[in-house]
């Protein structure tokens, strides 16, 4: 058998190949190639070369956009951690209907992005309202924060999972080494549950980094990007150079800022991967 | 060894069914790329000028614009088929998708033959993908030329096949019962006071404002940023004497800021929760009584006549201010069929029979004129039912001028949206009016300099 799978590994292989050339490394290629021409569909492109791009670094709102996803990134990757971490401490700890938390904690997630940014641009909306403070689409912070709020409320629960699981994996023959040693709570989960559960910290660092930065359908929904694309993220920025401009040479530039955004997240994805993995421990 | 047959067999039909599902996806809602690299054999087939083919071995594909017609469309597409044995297939883009979902259908193999666009601007998009109409039946028959759309190259890529009005809905029953008639309204001050007057005494007649909420979500803001934003234009151009211009002055944006104060403040809701409210809000006040204006246009007919007789709704200019003697309603047109040039000669001739049938046939013409309610700007069109349109002609005949659509001339949706967002916070009160003027006359240099 196994002299079988030496001899047609690359049979074995093939239809797994074949879908991964062409759902992704064929569009990925035409993707770089579209970023250099301009079009309107796939049967006509004309070449312009690298004026899409500089076009791209002179758009306002695509700077705007940038700067405004990296905080986002940046305060919705804390939040979600902190208190991902905070719940699964919690959960972890025997308390009576631990398995019901669970579960309701993690049924946001398995809600979809668009419906869930309508609902909330009505919860929230109606709050507003009631305090007297401009509706959701007037205001930018407004805007930040509603975002944030509805990401932390979706993705805490699925964080919360991961973490439960690397903290069930700590063996308790530490912690009472530990104890028996005496550490504190404090010290106990500075020196060695966070450390234990470095692989959890980085997966789940790593899931809403990417997922932040890459949000579009909460963006949508909720905000739209309003008022006047103050709220609009990268991704949207992307979306609506793409689709809500008319005129062949926005198809090219729109394709032009997407080869930018990937970049930078793969650039982001590595270095935090770096980061994270360096202070992981083997026990 | 036969071991070893069937397992490559069976890895053979793994790799097909594989296959054969990603051809799947490939037929369906996006556009992926292995999609354009099929129809790149296609490309330049119907290049070659006018189409002599036999339309009645073609076949016809529509990509509709209208949601509230589509019914009509899918049953009039029917009978072409009985009638003639030409395939007719009727798609209709989701509301506000069109432009995406025409993007996604014309890279496919089979693309849409007949599709739309909405004036100038959308042309610039499509304008390599039309077919020359000039000289066609269908051009022949429209009742005038200023209905055919022509490219900045003279090609007369689309032709309009409705013709709209917009105004202000007046419920006349509330507006007797605050004590007025639809007469005693001739000028944008005798709008005002009487607004004001019903806004004041709303409780004693029973609604809730003068005019319906002026609602700024997506789903309704075009009412006000495009819509009433016309007006502006077509006295500027009017008083400048043109028809489009690189750098708008905003001479009439006073004007403009009147109309839009009386809509926020004689209103249904409080201005700060206008940025929530919708289209359909603004439409089922009207329904429900709770509200004696609605500025909207004679495709609302459909929705309003299932509530109110034709005696009941009538529709008034928006009074502006500068011409109120003269002014009528406005009217115009943002649809234009286009004929996809990269169809196949046979196809293109049976979308040019099938458009014509559409506008010369009996059923045709029925079908437009009483399933979908539309006035259509050809000789042989049959009368419409919708009383909108009737009061259009009656305005018109009583001798007032009917503002022409100019918003087709706006430079991009994008101007549209700085607009909208602009007039959304004036009227929460968390912007002011500089910002929509700077919206209005900055942002439309900065978007014709952007789609050059």
């Amino acid at each position: 058998m196994e002299k079988a799978i030496k001899k047609y590994w690359i049979i074995f292989i093939l239809p797994t190949m074949a879908a991964f050339l062409i759902g992704f490394v064929w569009p990925f290629i035409w993707g770089i190639y579209l970023s250099l021409n301009k079009f309107q569909t796939l049967k006509k492109v004309e070449f312009v070369g690298f004026s899409n791009y500089i076009k791209v670094f002179q758009d306002e709102t695509f700077l705007h956009a940038f700067w405004f996803t990296a905080l986002f990134t940046l305060v919705s990757t804390i939040v979600i951690n902190v208190l991902a971490f905070a719940v699964a401490m919690l959960l972890t700890r025997k308390i009576r209907g631990t398995n019901v938390f669970r579960t309701v904690f993690f049924m946001p997630n398995l809600i979809g992005g668009i419906v869930l940014g309508y609902i909330w641009q009505s919860l929230l909306n109606g709050l507003l309202y009631i305090w007297d403070k401009p509706l959701l689409a007037l205001s930018a912070t407004e805007g930040f924060w509603g975002l944030v709020i509805l990401m932390g409320w979706q993705q805490i629960g699925y964080m919360m999972i991961i973490y439960i699981a690397g903290l069930q994996n700590v063996s308790p023959d530490l912690i009472e080494a530990a104890q028996i040693d005496g550490a504190s709570a404090w010290d106990v989960l500075k020196h060695v549950k966070i450390p234990m559960v470095m692989p959890s910290i980085t997966i789940c660092t790593f899931l809403t980094l990417t997922n932040s930065f890459k949000l579009f359908d909460q963006n949508l929904s909720l905000t739209g990007g309003e008022p006047a694309k103050n709220t609009q993220m990268l991704a949207l920025n992307i979306y609506d150079t793409y689709y809500a401009r008319s005129g062949a040479q926005w198809k090219g530039i729109g394709q032009a800022k997407a080869v930018v955004f990937f970049v930078i997240v793969v650039a982001i994805s590595l270095i935090q991967l770096k980061f994270t993995r360096s202070k992981e421990v083997q026990a | 060894m036969k071991k070893r047959v069937v397992s490559i067999l069976l890895t053979a039909a793994m790799a097909v069914s594989l296959l054969a599902g990603c051809g799947q996806t490939g037929s369906g809602n996006t556009a992926s790329t292995d999609n354009g690299s099929a129809a790149t054999t296609n490309t330049g087939s119907g290049d070659t000028g006018k189409a002599a083919a036999d339309g009645a071995n073609g076949k016809v594909y529509y990509l509709n614009f209208k949601p509230e017609a589509d019914e009509a469309w899918q049953k009039l597409a029917e009978a072409y088929t009985n009638e003639t044995g030409v395939p007719v297939t009727v798609v209709t883009a989701a509301s506000g998708q069109y432009e995406t979902t025409l993007q996604a259908e014309m890279a496919k193999t089979d693309a849409p033959t007949l599709f739309q666009v909405n004036g100038p601007v959308g042309l610039k998009n499509w304008i390599d993908y039309c077919y020359d109409l000039a000289g066609s039946d269908i051009a022949n028959n429209l009742t005038s030329d200023a209905f055919a759309l022509k490219s900045e190259d003279g090609i007369t890529a689309g032709i309009a096949y409705v013709i709209e009005s917009y105004g202000i809905i007046t419920n006349v029953s509330l507006l007797e019962k605050a004590g007025y008639k639809v007469d005693d309204i001739k000028s944008f001050d005798d709008l005002k006071k009487i607004a004001d007057d019903i806004q004041a005494r709303k409780d004693e007649i029973g609604v809730k404002g003068a005019f319906t909420s002026a609602g700024m979500d997506g789903s309704s803001d075009w009412r006000f940023k495009t819509h009433l934003a016309n007006l502006p234009i077509y006295y500027e151009y009017k008083a400048d004497g043109i028809s489009q211009t690189d750098a708008i002055k905003g001479t009439y944006l006073d004007n403009y800021k009147k109309v839009f104060d009386l809509y926020i403040t004689d209103s249904t809701v409080d201005p700060s929760q206008l940025a929530s409210k919708t289209g359909d809000d603004s439409e089922n006040e009207f329904l429900n009584g709770e509200a004696v204006f609605f500025q909207n246009g004679s495709w609302e007919y459909s929705a309003l006549s299932a509530k109110y007789s034709d005696d009941e709704i009538q529709m008034i200019p928006i009074y502006f201010g500068v011409d109120d003697a003269n002014e009528g309603l406005c009217t115009g047109t943002e649809n234009f069929w286009c004929v996809n040039a990269e169809a196949s000669e046979e196809d293109i001739a049976a979308t040019l029979d099938f458009m014509n049938w559409c506008v010369t046939s009996p059923t045709g013409t029925a079908a437009m004129a009483d399933d979908m309610g539309f006035v259509i700007p050809f000789k042989t069109a049959a009368e419409s039912p919708n009383a909108f349109v009737k009061q259009d002609t009656a305005i018109t005949a009583a001798g007032k001028t009917p503002v022409s659509w100019n918003f087709t001339t706006m430079p991009s949706e994008e101007w549209k949206n700085g607009l909208g967002s602009a007039l959304t916070a004036y009227a929460a009160g968390t912007g002011d009016w500089k910002a929509v003027e700077t919206a209005f006359v900055d942002g439309w240099a900065k978007e014709i300099e952007a789609n050059k």
